[in-house]
């Protein structure tokens, strides 16, 4: 359905990042994933009668850390409140986490749009959280099993303001934070784990006019899935409201496979939670010293990063972007581009044939089969020569399945260039004589054509050197001997 | 034997003039003998004391005298002990075995001590007259008509009808105190964060306090010095050494300044009640104690203000019994929704779902301003009276209970009156502070207790009070008959 007019779309996010420290933030078992379910359920974790809460201190600077990162006020006293309501997979039957006066304060992030605008968005606060068990629905014949390694998990929990007018808008701020959290190093980043949740708060209006009725849609475990999400909860509210009706609000449930959302509760059905400050913790009290050790101690973020990729290796600000925008992928660009010798080569291997690759097979830079350090070797091999870059291609692909190093295949397959000239002119000889036909359309030709006709010889000499001729020489050769 | 105080058994020990076994058998014998009538146990852990007894006579044989060797105590049934079923008096917990034991218990098991079992309570420590129990009642040994208090109901009985020699309970608006009162014997309150309350179930967080029941002041020390001391595992557990409570007993009380608060002495309090604190100040008086007339305004406000953040915290700590990973489950539970409203509905008795009904609404939206915030409010001012009093005075009496024990059931129908036998005892836990109560005299043949408040970490002060006026009175040492 076409829409008529101008609409407004504001959206604003909420944001889980789940910490990356050894153990859980109020019980010290071990955050790890993977095991069988209740590995990781101590007796806290269990909300067995008489236990109480420690927090985790890591968990405390990690949040610092994010606030230092997108410059927001740090609050010297911070304060944990309970969250009330009854869930098989929430053992305490509540939630600690932060309220009235959350670890992080009023923040900003920078992002960059597709067009080269860059756009201001604001972050409202951001608090500590823990993290629910699981409720697992299969296998239990109709039963429910509940999975308690992820409860007690810490998290920070990202309030953005609604300062986003449409789906590039909140997918740009989406992967700065995490770009952010995963350059401080406080989230590994993986979405497809939960370990990153975002939230998307939607609303439209026509200009002018008040904020329209919000919803909420939940998850959305990739960046592809929020923009279509965003896409589809847009389109759907602005057909109710052409169609004069009114937006409800609700909590809608994005599925990505089919790219449908359903309403999970309205705001009707909404806990009232009786928050009330935990009375089994103390205030968090940071200190102006430990605030100023973590700003010293931040590691480079995306910005910074960035601005050192155009000024230390001439990236323009596009390739900058990408290759600093993830923490995984700037490792691997840098390590690259040392050990190739040549940042732009690398550049243009990390955001192409890698790219491509990695997105083939979905798999994470992280666990690239091609190492940096094998990129670089071959970046060095095309740079002095030894390979051409169609023979890169090959031996990238080979690299890829596990032959071995790039000299090693190089050697192996005995793909280094041709070098010696005497050898490739008796090649292109051979050529000129096996192809009578060709030679004389090529001599009746004018230059323009030339250009053209000559092709079929390259192509003749090349199948003939599989590949490994130097095409300039080869060229070189043919344009004399014809 | 069981005559004796546990410094008295102590010494017997380790004279060698009896064993950890001989003793930890009489007590058990006595349990045996007389607790049909009294109810104050729940457990009864006779295999596993007879082992600690065993190895406290190995222990004492190899000279290892530590501060409880030997020592038998009752621990309430509200501290987790390993193994050991731990009710906290209700249905809730009936078939609960802890995994894992509180640290109160274990720091006194590490100084030697021997459970005997666990005593009986209001469930969830929810209750002045241990009739909440899902247990049944506790009968007062100086009248068995009547209560004993509470809601260490069972472990001041048990204590005064000498079945154990010394006993930990916990205080939230009064659970130690006035139960020590209506039984004549002595209890204490540490200072919030003295004790650690790790492993001890919660009823409210901000309030509850472990602390020590003995036949006297100088028990109620070597208990507590035992129990006292910084716990990792809770967070509001503080961080400051632990006096030497045994060596400050005996230090003089001349010139001590008695803070006397009119608010303790209201008209309508029953005046042998107020006769009988005051007697016991004036024993003080004699030597050489100065009392200081003094006001505490807003505590008249503090029953109001506990019966807010009391429930209010305990509907959420009460939240995890929910029939899920342990304690009661309904039969049969047709879906998630009927599994947590009967496995509650039945799990839980009158007084708790009263009490959770009443903290849900407290901190309900629209009512938290009017009725939480307001609390807390009213928990900083009393805080601030008593700051501002303990400029002038080193600690503050008046009676513990404005009531001896009365007649079980009295009050069974009405919660607010039952609520007011806690009307002095409870400004004391929303501040924070250390209090006991210490048997001063009878009225009409029952225990009459007063209580003597200190300033923040005072505990070695309140108990040389109490042993001092102790050395001078023999209450402490009356006994119910019956139960010789």
């Amino acid at each position: 359905m076409s829409h008529s007019g101008n609409w407004e779309v504001v959206i604003g996010l909420e944001v889980h990042v789940q910490l990356a420290t050894e153990s859980k933030i109020f019980s010290g078992t071990s955050t790890r994933t993977g095991d069988e379910p209740n590995r990781h359920a101590s007796l806290i974790d269990l909300g067995m009668p008489g236990t109480l809460p420690v927090v985790n201190k890591e968990a405390i600077r990690n949040a610092i850390r994010f606030g230092l990162a997108v410059n927001a006020d740090i609050a010297r006293r911070s304060v944990f409140e309970r969250k009330n309501y009854f869930y098989p997979d929430l053992p305490k039957g509540y939630q600690t986490t932060q309220l009235a006066e959350p670890i992080v304060g009023a923040g900003e992030v920078e992002v960059q749009l597709e067009n080269g605008d860059k756009k201001v968005v604001r972050i409202h606060h951001a608090h500590l959280e823990e993290d629910a068990g699981k409720s697992l629905h299969e296998d239990f014949h109709g039963q429910t099993g509940i999975d308690l390694n992820r409860a007690g998990t810490p998290l920070i929990e990202i309030v953005s303001e609604p300062d986003m007018s449409g789906a590039e808008d909140a997918v740009a701020f989406a992967r700065k934070l995490h770009s952010i959290v995963t350059s401080l190093g406080i989230c590994d980043g993986d979405m497809s784990q939960g370990n990153m949740r975002f939230d998307v708060n939607i609303s439209v209006r026509r200009p002018g006019e008040p904020l329209g009725t919000r919803t909420e849609t939940k998850n959305l475990n990739s960046f592809r899935f929020m923009e279509k999400a965003i896409a589809l909860e847009v389109a759907r509210q602005i057909d109710v409201l052409e169609d004069g009706g009114e937006i409800v609000q609700e909590t809608r449930l994005y599925n990505g496979e089919t790219n449908t959302a359903r309403s999970m509760r309205t705001k009707e059905d909404a806990n009232d939670y009786r928050y009330f400050p935990c009375p089994d913790l103390l205030p968090v009290m940071v200190s102006e010293e430990e605030i100023q050790t973590l700003r010293d101690e931040l590691p480079e973020l995306p910005d910074a990063r960035k601005a050192r990729y155009i000024e230390q290796y001439q990236l323009s600000a596009y390739d900058a972007d990408l290759l600093s925008g993830s923490i995984a992928t700037a490792r691997y660009f840098e390590t690259a581009a040392e050990h190739g010798g040549d940042a732009k080569l690398a550049a243009n291997w990390v955001m192409g044939e890698l790219a491509a690759k990695l997105n083939a097979e979905d798999k994470d830079i992280s666990d690239s089969p091609v190492s940096a350090e094998h990129l670089g070797e071959l970046i060095q091999r095309l740079k002095d020569g030894t390979i051409s870059s169609k023979i890169a291609k090959q031996v990238f692909e080979a690299c890829w399945n596990g032959e071995g190093s790039p000299d090693r295949i190089i050697e192996a397959q005995g793909l280094k260039q041709m070098s010696d000239s005497g050898e490739l002119e008796k090649i292109v000889d051979q050529v000129i004589a096996d192809s009578p036909a060709q030679v004389e359309d090529y001599r009746n030709a004018d230059d323009a054509k030339r250009k053209k006709k000559i092709g079929f010889f390259v192509g003749q000499v090349m199948k003939a050197t599989q590949g490994k001729a130097n095409p300039q020489q080869v060229n070189q050769l043919l344009q004399q001997k014809l | 034997m069981h005559d004796k105080t546990l410094t008295e058994l102590k010494a017997g020990l380790q004279a060698g003039d009896f064993s950890s076994r001989e003793l930890t058998e009489h007590f058990l014998e006595r349990i045996k003998r007389h607790d049909g009538e009294l109810n104050s146990f729940i457990t009864v852990t006779e295999e596993q004391a007879l082992r600690q007894a065993d190895a406290a006579d190995q222990a004492i044989a190899a000279g290892d005298h530590r501060l409880l060797t030997g020592l038998p105590i009752a621990h309430k049934d509200i501290f987790c002990t390993e193994g050991v079923r731990t009710s906290c008096g209700s249905r809730m917990l009936d078939n609960f075995t802890a995994p894992y034991t509180a640290t109160a218990v274990e720091k006194m098991a590490a100084e030697g001590a021997v459970m005997l079992g666990k005593t009986n309570m209001d469930e969830f420590a929810m209750g002045s007259s241990n009739e909440t129990s899902f247990y049944g009642p506790v009968k007062n040994p100086w009248d068995t008509e009547r209560v004993p208090g509470g809601s260490s109901g069972g472990a001041a009985a048990s204590l005064a009808a000498r079945l154990a020699p010394g006993a930990t309970g916990t205080d939230t608006g009064g659970s130690i105190r006035q139960p020590a009162a209506l039984n004549g014997v002595t209890g204490l309150k540490p200072t919030y964060g003295r004790v650690s309350r790790w492993g001890m179930i919660a009823f409210a967080s901000s309030l509850d306090q472990a602390g020590p029941l003995g036949l006297s002041a100088a028990d109620c020390a070597l208990m507590l010095q035992a129990m006292a001391g910084h716990d990792d595992k809770d967070s509001t557990c503080l961080n400051e050494p632990v006096d030497d409570y045994l060596g400050a007993l005996d230090q003089s009380v001349d010139g001590l300044k008695i803070g006397v608060p009119e608010e303790f002495f209201p008209d309508n309090l029953d005046g042998a009640i107020a006769e009988n604190a005051r007697d016991a100040m004036r024993e003080l008086e004699k030597q050489g104690a100065k009392l200081v007339k003094l006001s505490l305004p807003s505590i008249k406000l503090s029953v109001p203000a506990y019966y807010v953040i009391a429930p209010a915290e305990a509907s959420s700590n009460l939240s995890r019994f929910d029939g899920v990973r342990f304690g009661y489950r309904c039969e049969n539970p047709t879906d998630l929704e009927d599994l947590y409203k009967r496995s509650r509905s039945e799990g839980f008795g009158a007084e708790v779902k009263r009490r959770i009904l009443v903290g849900t609404y407290a901190l309900s939206a629209g009512y938290y301003d009017a009725y939480y915030k307001r609390a807390q409010k009213v928990r900083r001012l009393i805080r601030d009276d008593f700051s501002r009093a303990f400029k002038d005075v080193d600690v503050i009496m008046g009676p513990t209970s404005p009531e001896t024990a009365f007649k079980l059931g009295a009050k069974a129908d009405d919660p607010v009156n039952m609520y007011m036998a806690d009307v002095f005892t409870i400004a004391v836990n929303l501040a924070g502070l250390p209090a006991l109560s210490m048997p001063s005299g009878f009225i009409n043949g029952l225990p009459a207790g007063t209580q003597v408040i200190g300033n923040y970490f005072q505990e070695g002060r309140i108990l040389n009070v109490a042993h001092r006026y102790q050395m001078a009175t023999d209450w402490h040492q009356q006994a119910p008959g019956g139960f010789a």
